[in-house]
């Protein structure tokens, strides 16, 4: 049984400011960077109000931001971030620093463009320019999904089989600065699902085994150099730690669902399993597209869609698993990847197809950069060429543009 | 085969980069070309050569006097050059 | 600080940085280090920014460090000081976190010129601003030895770096170098101050002093390098005494008291400052160091040997005058 909820009007920034507010970290260390800033201005009236313990650091930079994060996670505590777009890009030498030292951080993306020309608004170039960082990254739907990807996050980074930092990815303004009622749970409820962080513990070197942390009694050593004798199984360690993510996303997202009502995993399909045509794309789009394929069912086109909410790690088995059958599949990618054979997202999917005996005709559709809108028709049209290549047996052309004037 | 294989393998070494051996595994003794040698009748125990030896290879012994510990030591010749009684001399290793 | 009085007070205090580590033989940087860690006061975690002393203490899978300690990148040391700093606050405030069961806890920063000048400003500055408790360690070997020793914004005038060579036209750097110290001071943090190897007590009162007040420290000293400097090992020490002696690197502290910025001269200048007699000619500095020798070969420069004294002396007459000796 599902616990009781309160619905609160809140935007997707709010509901992550919400949530990090009931799990209370040590730490927050955050700079302002439209469509994220709502997320730092709310925390700062939950300290100023007293409302939680957290030690915020107005950083002069989301540089700073990451690096005090570092510091404070490798000092034991629970730390937090925020950013979007530049802000992210500031900050790209610490999150391969953060993965690597295997700080279990916990930071929200309002997903945003990369300038230049300066834009504010949303496309997923921040995101995927991160993607090989050593970071999780989950993709939200709705303002409801951050609020709950927010609370499981900390679980996700802290797993002792993971340790690793994870990114809530939410849509700049779609999600960012639109009303929507969010279910919150109690805070007794998020505290005790949430717990208390807990420690991996390493070899020192003094033969001791102790807690990955900066403790005066336990002197441990974080972010020595680093040879070619020793580099490679570092970064083994990482690749193993990812490897064993997909599980514990899953397995958390479930007691999350138990709790709430609200299950999660690393790929959400909605009707998928008749279909002979599917989308795959990630965030906000895919909740509009849930409409459009509303619309195809009535009018009897076999039509579905899957939402992969974990891009890293990529869940291989689970794509294959929901669309091994397709007839035809287009893949969403809000970010261009220049001079590539196709977005980040399509890269993925169409590779892991290559094993398969069987395999869907796959194409990619890049779409809303900057915020171009992709309003129900623009996904229409989308399924249309689907449902032409499905006839056909053939993809005139692999890699489109949808929404782009000629 | 290669040196690196005789190294452990990623299941065997802490995460995230931690080291686990203290650098008093590694003698850097080997780099000198000239070794500290102290004169105990001269040695007045001021300590100037144990606090400006840049590897903390002079200790101090039971009875107060510095000691240079080979192993370490990098044949620097500060603590000779410092040594206000001239109480200490560089000589071929 | 009433247990070090003496040498062999600080004698009898254990090595927090062990053995076995690979900076150069003779580097200063291994003294200050040792020095600092000898005057801490009870449980501390170090952060260093990358440079010569992080890389070479911390060879995985060696390390030299009894301290706990984090190297975090290069120009973002004083920002994971912040967060090392937050995290023991927060702790503190619930009683709970595993360093909530210490009094206190010191935050110690390492950083080298080019972590300090240049690339670090930005996050050191914030930090003060911020006005969290740490102590911000810069060992100033005037370049970017680590790399292969390049100019910063320390490197001073006229002297060789692989980027301000010096060469037929431009001889070495041609900028002066920026009184970081000062500018610190200027951010009206509690406690600033200048130290020197070559004065090992001095240098552990100021550690101590910079530990012991609440909120930013700043201690700069000044860490002779024997391969970029270009001078035999063992004159380390003697170098770093003549840079006081010449004026070249005065000692003082400035502490930020009842809404003012109090210098005072610390004894060696101090010395100089009522006995201007004793005051050396910055050519005996110069002329030990292969950083300066074209000042002085084929041809002696007397035109630039007379600028660096020029600026000397200004600089000396500008700390004489802040430090209420004019
Ligand atoms: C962002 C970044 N840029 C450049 C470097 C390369 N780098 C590493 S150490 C260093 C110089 C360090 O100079 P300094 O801070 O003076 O320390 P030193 O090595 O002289 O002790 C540089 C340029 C780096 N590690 N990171
Ligand atoms: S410096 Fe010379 S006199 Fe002083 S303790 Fe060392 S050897 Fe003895
Ligand atoms: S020669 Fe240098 S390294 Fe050796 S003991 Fe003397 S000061 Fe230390
Ligand atoms: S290059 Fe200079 S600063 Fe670096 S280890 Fe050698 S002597 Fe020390
Ligand atoms: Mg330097």
């Amino acid at each position: 049984m599902a616990v009781k909820q309160i619905v609160m009007g809140l935007n997707g920034d709010e509901a992550v400011a919400y949530a990090i507010k009931q799990v209370d970290p040590d730490v927050v260390a955050a700079y302002p960077i439209t469509p994220q800033t709502i997320i730092v201005e709310r925390f700062s009236e939950y300290v100023a109000n007293g409302e939680v313990h957290t030690e915020f650091v107005a950083v002069e930079s989301e540089h700073s931001a990451l690096s005090a994060c570092v510091g404070a996670a490798a000092a034991g505590a629970r730390a937090f971030t925020a950013t979007a777009a530049n802000g992210l890009a500031l900050m790209w030498e610490i999150l391969y620093i953060a993965a690597s030292c295997r700080l279990p951080i916990v930071m929200a993306i309002v997903n945003r463009a990369l300038s230049a020309p300066i834009n504010i608004h949303c496309d997923h170039s921040d995101a995927m320019g991160a993607r090989d960082s050593g970071w999780i990254q989950i993709f939200c739907e709705n303002s409801q999904e951050a609020y709950d990807s927010t609370i499981q996050a900390w679980r996700i980074a802290e797993h002792p089989d993971v340790q690793l930092p994870v990114m809530v990815c939410l849509d700049g303004f779609v999600l960012s600065h639109t009303l929507e009622n969010v279910m919150t749970l109690p805070n007794d409820i998020v505290k005790k699902f949430v717990g208390e962080r807990k420690f991996v513990t390493v070899k020192n070197h003094f033969g001791k085994e102790v807690p990955l942390i900066l403790d005066p009694e336990n002197p441990i050593t974080i972010g020595p150099l680093d040879l070619y004798d020793f580099y490679f199984e570092h970064k083994m360690q990482q690749i193993d730690a990812m490897g064993k993510a997909p599980k514990v996303i899953e397995e958390i997202g479930k007691e999350y669902g138990e709790l709430s009502g609200r299950t999660y995993g690393l790929v959400h399909p909605y009707k998928l399993e008749d279909a002979e045509i599917a989308i795959v794309g990630l965030g906000s789009t895919m909740g509009t597209a849930k409409i459009v394929v509303d619309k195809l069912r009535e009018k009897g086109v076999k039509a579905g869609l899957l939402r992969v909410r974990a891009f890293r790690p990529f869940p291989v088995r689970q794509i294959v698993e929901n669309l091994k059958d397709k007839k035809a599949i287009g893949v969403l990618d809000r970010a261009a990847s220049f001079g590539a054979y196709g977005g980040p997202l399509f890269n993925e999917v169409r590779n892991v197809f290559y094993d398969q005996d069987i395999r869907p005709l796959i194409s990619n559709y890049i779409y809303g950069l900057g915020g171009r809108d992709m309003p129900p028709q623009r996904l229409m049209t989308i399924f249309e060429d689907l449902q032409k290549i499905a006839e056909t047996r053939r993809i005139e052309k692999t890699v489109k543009y949808i929404g782009v004037r000629g | 085969m290669s040196s690196e294989e005789k190294l452990p393998g990623w299941r065997e070494i802490p995460i995230a980069g931690v080291p686990y051996k203290p650098s008093t595994e590694y003698k850097t003794g080997d780099w000198k070309v000239y070794k500290p040698v102290i004169n105990y009748e001269k040695c007045t125990k001021c300590m100037f050569c144990h606090t400006y030896c840049p590897d903390g290879a002079i200790k101090i012994r039971e009875d107060g006097f510095p000691e240079p510990d080979y192993d370490f030591c990098k044949g620097c010749g500060i603590c000779a050059e410092e040594c206000p009684v001239k109480a200490i001399e560089m000589v071929k290793d | 600080m009433s247990e070090i009085r003496t040498l062999k007070d600080l004698a009898q205090k254990p090595d927090l940085l062990m053995s076995g580590h690979r900076l150069c033989a003779g580097c200063a940087a291994g003294i200050i280090a040792r020095l600092a860690l000898k005057a801490t006061r009870g449980p501390t975690i170090v952060t260093n920014a990358t440079g010569c002393l992080e890389v070479a203490t911390t060879i995985f899978p060696y390390s030299s460090w009894k301290v706990p300690w984090i190297h975090n990148a290069f120009e973002n040391a004083a920002a994971t000081a912040s967060g090392i700093e937050a995290a023991f606050r927060a702790m503190k405030r619930i009683n709970k976190g595993p360093l909530a069961k210490y009094e206190h806890v010191d935050v110690m920063v390492f950083a080298g010129d080019g972590g300090t000048y240049d690339i670090g400003f930005q996050s050191l500055s914030g930090a003060f601003e911020r006005g969290h408790d740490f102590l911000y360690i810069l060992y100033d070997n005037e370049a970017y030895m680590n790399t292969g020793i390049q100019r910063s914004g320390s490197t001073p005038r006229c002297a060789w770096t692989t980027t301000s060579p010096a060469g037929t036209v431009i001889p070495g750097k041609r900028e002066w170098k920026k009184p970081i110290a000062r500018i610190a001071a200027e951010h009206e943090i509690p406690y600033v101050a200048t130290a020197s190897p070559a004065y090992p007590m001095d240098l552990v009162k100021k550690v101590r002093k910079g530990l012991e007040v609440e909120g930013p420290a700043f201690v700069h000293v000044l860490s002779p390098c024997t391969r970029g400097w270009r001078y035999p090992p063992e004159k380390t020490i003697k170098i770093a005494k003549l840079a006081v002696e010449t004026c070249f690197f005065p000692l003082w502290e400035a502490e930020f008291k009842n809404g003012e910025i109090v210098y005072t001269l610390s004894a060696p200048s101090e010395r100089i400052a009522r006995k201007p007699e004793l005051k050396k000619p910055i050519e005996e500095y110069l002329k030990l160091q292969g950083r300066f020798s074209h000042l002085f070969r084929p041809k002696r420069r007397e035109d630039l040997i007379n600028e660096i004294q020029q600026w000397v002396d200004r600089e000396w007459k500008l700390i004489l005058k802040r430090c209420g000796k004019l």
